[in-house]
């Protein structure tokens, strides 16, 4: 019986519909997402204010957001170069919501970054460790659950001083365990799968395991969480701001909105000055919430099983 | 035998139980059209066994599920599936709902899923006696418990949850369901897949005696050519949607004459064999994507035999010359090409 | 190529008395499911683990490549004890390595053929001349040319491709010993014969030895030198496959025999009634005897003796061993020494 025998036959062609796209991993993905209506949009939005955000300084003086220095009739309606009026120090209102979203998207971002190192962290530990390590951090995060998020928020606002690293913090420190808990049931599903096993065959350590199996399969649910984060953070950084617990001195939508309540836009019947922020918020939230759901489409669609 | 409400008009002699004509089926669901099943033509006769034999995409599965038009609405179906002498496809729904069950009726592949965990199983085999007979619960439930113990449960066990029972004991479960309304034609698909040798042979044991005793006609589907040979008396092989060889079982399987069917026999050596003795026998590349029309023989990109004139054109099926009880679908067929010649 | 049944060096890969128990899930004690074993694997042979479900092989496959620690027992590499630090875990890894039976799942999908390859290479801090030995182990599963396939993803192959993946990702560490669970059982029945003949190719080039577990006793009399019967956590008979499939002694490897379903008209008393207990309540003595067909027919202090008596199988290999008093290779009686019987049959 030669060796020959049991050489195995060249295997023909893999099985495949039709010849894969020349684009990287990554192009193909955004064309799959901008392939999508609601993907589109909230990618258009989303740019469209980071656009915005990152630009204002060019087009943004100092002098239009100075209380002294603006030179706007007060408190009036949309008029010609003051497409959304003015506030009561006679700023335009369209160059104030413009600059305030600088500070939300800022602590937007920081604060979703915060939460998802900490709850990502967590929850693949927590997954991963199922023995005491991984019961000790699910009390940890149910206790966390239990705590009142918005109290909380206030409280912690309230100890670390008025400003945007208080409130980033306090964002980040109520909403990791919503992450957490998603982190955790998927590293528990991609755990049980016989790819893990394989790896640990191949001599995989914990570290490794987690770092170059778990997580790539986790990936895609930490960005789609991400996405959606970033648009309750803002909501949150507007609220708590609203609240009174932002800097006096920066301009952002949740300090617009106080100084709009404050001073009275409502019985003035300024709608100008009250509307704009809270449709900022809106849209925003709107295209960030969009493009997650578009992104959790896609890298859903092309990870099936067969 | 039971009695029922349903119509059953009676075969004339030599008539056959199920008379399968130019079946195709092709799926429209995704951006292209699937062609799962073409141009298949089978019969079964009152009391007689078929077995189904393929693998995954070769149609042995749509085909079976088409006869009781369980395929999903976007599933073009054509050609004539005569039951009884009815055309099933073009009977109206509540023609169709009789005949589900009572006249035909399914054992389902993966037993674990296709039972309803959160009602127990005696509720699940009366479910279709309620459905297509006017018996009051009380029989019903009489009458679960006697298809119970036929089956070989312990009639106790109505009343227990599928998570009670074990693997061999829910595939029965399955089969006193598929037997509640005394049907005949019973279609078992892949009864056995998931089971142990053992559990198998005990299914197969029981499912050959009951077909007997009650004189139903059986069609059983599976990619286990050797359980197929040892229940059924007919098979018919199956290969990217076409029949591809038919015959008496034992002769498939001891002799197949399709190089399809040669390699699939292959893969269930029989022990003691010598010439399967450290040779497994295999075929090299893949079942063909149903996606394309495929010009000429299917097979022919795998086939060890294949010649230039296996790829264009049609190979179609013909009877053997000196075996009538046997078709196959290759140009090597004895009578091949004196068959093709006579259209 | 002659059968492998004497051994001149030490066994490849050896179980001795390994035992792994798990806590039951209803809290009544526990699952014992490998309970006391011995087998041993030689250099170069090819043995079929067969049982049914449950019966504990594949609890065994994983404990003998480190995947599960023992309660109990030893596992032995080229003779030596494994040492469960983490270096010598890692160093075994290098020797034995793990081929799994679904073989979509046992790829990651995000990874593509080329990095499954290398993963074991990277993992292992191996990474000179990386793309090199992923060729090298591509082309020895038959993936040709193997450049073509580096960048498709699991879902872009097929059955057989993709188990060809993993037994290439298994080849890059340059292993003695391959376990594999079930490795063909959820691929195509054309498909098999390919992937086996894959396993001797491996044994005849590489002088790789294979430990295969299924179901299937067709894959033994294909591919295998060996078989094991293992029944509830234990073994009952082993022996070459000759021996054992053609020439059966243990009442259940003749019960799974006459159940292989065959064209010849079986007698219904032929087929074993019932099922296997429950690993938590282990029969006491042979745990066969509630359904042994044999034990019917034996006298009444013999059929006692199943009860009251474990029929233990002594370590070592090469030879014809059945766990059962009432036949001819059975263990002897427990007085004598414990001695190696020759192979009559």
């Amino acid at each position: 019986m030669s060796t020959l025998e049991h050489d195995p036959a060249p295997v023909g062609e893999p099985a495949e519909e039709k010849a894969p796209s020349r684009l990287a991993p990554i192009g193909r993905f955004v064309v799959s997402l901008l392939r999508m209506p609601t993907g589109l949009f909230g990618v258009l939005v989303m740019l469209g204010f980071v656009v915005l955000a990152l630009s204002a300084p060019l087009f943004i003086h100092p002098s239009d957001l100075s209380v002294t220095q603006a030179d706007g009739p007060l408190l009036a309606g949309p008029r010609s170069g003051y497409p959304l009026g003015t506030d009561p120090a006679g700023r335009s209102v369209l160059l104030l919501v413009i600059w305030g979203s600088r500070t939300s998207l800022a602590i937007g971002v920081m604060a979703t970054l915060l939460t998802m190192v900490l709850g990502a962290g967590i929850g693949l530990m927590a997954g991963h460790y199922q023995g005491r390590v991984g019961r000790l951090l699910m009390h940890v995060t149910d206790w966390f659950i239990a705590l009142p998020s918005l109290p909380l928020a206030i409280a912690l606002a309230a100890v670390l001083g008025q400003g945007a690293t208080s409130i980033t913090i306090a964002i980040g420190v109520t909403s990791w365990t919503g992450t957490a808990r998603l982190v955790r049931a998927q590293t528990l599903a991609v755990e049980a799968r016989p790819f893990i096993e394989r790896a640990r065959a191949l001599g995989a350590t914990d570290t490794q395991l987690i770092t170059r199996q778990v997580l790539p399969n986790v990936m895609p649910l930490i960005l789609v969480s991400s996405t959606l984060t970033v648009a309750s953070a803002i909501l949150s950084e507007a609220t708590l701001t609203f609240l009174g617990l932002g800097d006096p001195t920066s301009v952002s939508w949740g300090s617009l909105l106080n100084n709009a309540f404050m001073q009275g836009a409502v019985t003035a019947g300024a709608w100008w000055y009250l509307i704009p922020p809270g449709i900022a918020i809106l849209v925003i939230v709107l295209g960030f919430t969009l493009v997650g759901r578009a992104v959790e489409h896609v890298l859903n669609a092309r990870v099936q099983p067969r | 035998m039971t009695e029922t409400a349903v119509r059953r008009p009676e075969l004339g002699p030599g008539e056959p139980l199920l008379d399968v004509r130019g079946l195709t089926v092709t799926y429209r669901s995704g951006r292209d059209p699937v062609y799962a099943a073409r141009g298949v033509d089978v019969t079964l006769a009152p009391g007689e066994t078929l077995g189904m034999a393929g693998e995954s995409g070769s149609g042995k599965t749509t085909v079976a599920m088409s006869l009781l038009r369980l395929l999903p609405v976007d599933a073009d179906v054509t050609g004539e599936i005569r039951f009884r002498g009815e055309d099933l496809l073009s009977v109206n729904w509540a023609r169709m709902r009789a005949v589900r069950w009572a006249e035909a009726s399914v054992v389902f592949q993966g037993a674990m899923s296709a039972l309803n965990p959160v009602k127990t199983v005696g509720d699940q085999i009366a479910e279709p006696i309620l459905l297509h007979e006017k018996v009051g619960e009380k029989a019903a439930r009489e009458r679960a418990r006697a298809l119970l113990d036929s089956v070989g449960v312990p009639s106790r066990r109505v009343t227990s949850y599928p998570h009670e029972l074990s693997g061999g004991q829910r595939q029965r479960v399955m089969m006193a369901m598929a037997l509640a309304c005394g049907p005949d034609l019973l279609i078992a698909d892949e009864p056995t897949t998931a089971l142990d040798v053992i559990v198998q042979a005990q299914i197969l044991t029981l499912l050959t005696d009951l077909v007997k005793e009650r004189g139903i006609s059986l069609i059983m589907i599976s990619h286990d050519l050797s359980v197929l040979a040892s229940t059924c008396d007919r098979i018919a092989v199956m290969y990217a949607g076409r029949l591809v060889e038919t015959g008496p079982s034992r002769v498939v399987i001891t002799h197949p004459l399709h190089p399809y069917a040669r390699a699939l026999a292959g893969a269930f050596p029989t022990l003691g064999d010598p010439a399967s003795r450290r040779a497994p026998g295999g075929l090299p590349g893949d079942p063909p994507d149903l996606r394309e029309k495929i010009e000429g023989c299917p097979f022919a990109p795998r086939c060890p035999e294949v010649e230039d004139r296996c790829r264009t054109g049609v190979v179609p099926l013909v009877e053997v010359v000196g075996a009538p009880d046997r078709e196959a679908a290759c140009i090597h067929v004895p009578g091949y090409d004196a068959a093709v010649a006579r259209g | 190529m002659a059968d492998r049944t004497g051994l001149e060096s030490a066994p490849a890969l050896e179980a001795r008395e390994l035992t792994v128990t798990f806590p039951a899930r209803r809290g009544q004690g526990s699952a014992r499911a490998v309970d006391g074993v011995n087998l041993a694997l030689g250099r170069g042979e090819v043995l079929a683990l067969i049982g049914e479900s449950g019966c504990g092989k594949s609890t065994l496959a994983r404990a003998l490549v480190g995947l599960i620690p023992p309660t109990s027992g030893e596992i032995r590499y080229d003779g030596l004890p494994l040492q469960r630090t983490r270096s010598g875990m890692r160093e075994f890894r290098r020797h034995v390595q793990l081929v799994l039976q679904d073989p979509y799942g046992a790829l990651n999908p995000r990874q593509n053929v080329h990095d499954a390859v290398a993963e074991g290479l990277r993992l292992h801090g191996q990474r000179a001349g990386l793309t090199r030995k992923v060729s090298e182990a591509l082309e020895q599963v038959g993936m040709r040319p193997p450049e073509h396939f580096f960048d498709r993803f699991p879902h872009q192959l097929s059955g057989g491709q993709q188990q060809r993946v993993v037994i290439a990702g298994a080849l890059t560490l340059g292993p003695d010993v391959l376990v594999a669970d079930e490795p063909v059982s959820s691929l195509d029945a054309s498909v098999r014969g390919e992937i086996l003949k894959l396993f001797l190719g491996l044994r005849d080039r590489l002088g790789l030895a294979a430990l295969v577990v299924s179901h299937d006793l067709g894959l033994a009399w294909n591919i295998a030198d060996r078989v094991a019967v293992m029944y509830l956590g234990r073994i009952v008979e082993v022996g070459t496959v000759e021996d054992v499939l053609l020439r059966p002694q243990h009442p259940y490897t003749r019960a799974l025999l006459a159940a292989v379903p065959s064209t010849e008209e079986r007698e219904a008393t032929a087929v074993l009634r019932g099922e296997p207990p429950d690993p938590t309540a282990i029969p006491s003595g042979c745990r066969f005897h509630p359904r042994c067909p044999l034990r019917a027919t034996l006298p009444e202090d013999a059929a006692q003796r199943c009860l009251t008596d474990v029929p233990v199988l002594p370590p070592g290999t090469g030879t014809r061993q059945v766990a059962c008093f009432h036949v001819e290779d059975g263990p002897p009686a427990p007085a004598a020494p414990a001695e190696q019987i020759e192979v009559t049959g």
